[in-house]
């Protein structure tokens, strides 16, 4: 049978990975999305491993509703990602600079 | 003894293909990893006994997210030297970020045994369980008021996707609610009285 330390420390691995890639490509806002979906995934796998260890379904329901958060976040940011390149011609962050944040 | 096996090729396969995907030269590579990321995922998930979320990962990860990444990759034309400059840059804060990440959670996780001590081994499954039927039974039973919020956040979702792009034709043929709500009939209806023709 698989160790549950095994599965959360894949997770934490994978979590770093994707704070890493939001580090590195600043530049373009699509991978940076997809950094957030990895990051997403790490955490599902948390709930997964713990809801399979306690015997607990709740954990799995838990995923079912990341996921479906995550879905509708990656289509509303892929659709101000769209509306954003139409008006700028670029998916630089640094462009993105009109509230002098 | 096999699963276990079975859990550390995939669980490489998968930290090499996160690395690919933040390393990738071209966003398309990168959106392919990701779906690479997400088949391994889902096995892993599978031999984890969580077969619903398993297949749920591929149909709609990989089937509609990353499909819908891809076309926007596609659609966008990028200049990709323009975005790669300093990619490097940063790359010591990098390092040190993400290796004090995977320190602390490995520190939790193996040094102070979290979960490790209090679940040695997962409760054996009893045979004929189905993962679907008890995941629906709860769905629908006790998390029945959250699943419809779910419904609702991806109806808003989908309308808020299409209100952003939607571009509206030039001369596009749109209906005035206002106006077509204040007609009256008099404004459309024009009642002609005359005097019937006799046969001839």
């Amino acid at each position: 049978m698989i160790n549950l330390t095994s599965v959360l420390t894949l997770s934490g691995i994978l979590f770093s990975i994707a704070v890493a890639g939001v580090f590195l490509n600043r530049k373009n806002i699509i991978v940076l999305l997809m950094c957030i979906e990895l990051m997403l995934l790490a955490v599902n796998f948390n709930f997964v491993a713990f809801s399979r260890f306690r015997g607990d379904i709740g954990g799995q329901i838990f995923v079912f509703f990341i996921l479906t958060v995550a879905a509708a976040e990656a289509a509303i940011g892929l659709a101000i990602l769209v509306v954003l390149f139409r008006e700028r011609r670029s998916i630089d962050v640094e462009d993105i600079d009109t509230l002098q944040g | 003894m096999f699963p276990t096996i079975l859990f550390f090729i995939f669980a490489s396969v998968l930290v090499c293909a996160a690395l690919g995907v933040i390393l990738a030269r071209n966003p398309v590579y990168s959106a392919l990893l990701l779906v690479l990321c997400f088949f391994n995922s889902a096995v892993i998930w599978i031999l984890l006994d969580a077969e619903f979320l398993g297949i749920v990962l591929v149909l709609v990860y990989v089937g509609a997210v990353m499909v819908l990444f891809l076309f926007v990759v596609m659609m966008l034309d990028i200049n990709l030297e323009e975005l790669r400059k300093d990619f490097v840059g940063y790359w010591p804060l990098t390092v040190a970020v993400a290796g004090f990440v995977v320190f602390a959670i490995v520190n939790i996780i193996v040094v102070k045994h979290l979960g490790g001590a209090t679940f040695k081994s997962a409760p054996a499954i009893a045979a004929g369980y189905s993962n679907t039927r008890d995941l629906g039974t709860e769905l629908f039973t006790r998390y029945a008021y959250p699943a419809q919020v779910a419904a609702v956040i991806l109806l808003v979702a989908s309308v808020a996707a299409i209100v952003l792009t939607l571009r509206p034709r030039k001369n596009g043929k749109v209906q005035n609610i206002a106006q077509q709500v204040s007609v009256r009939a008099k404004d459309r209806v024009r009642i002609v009285k005359m005097t019937s023709e006799k046969k001839s």
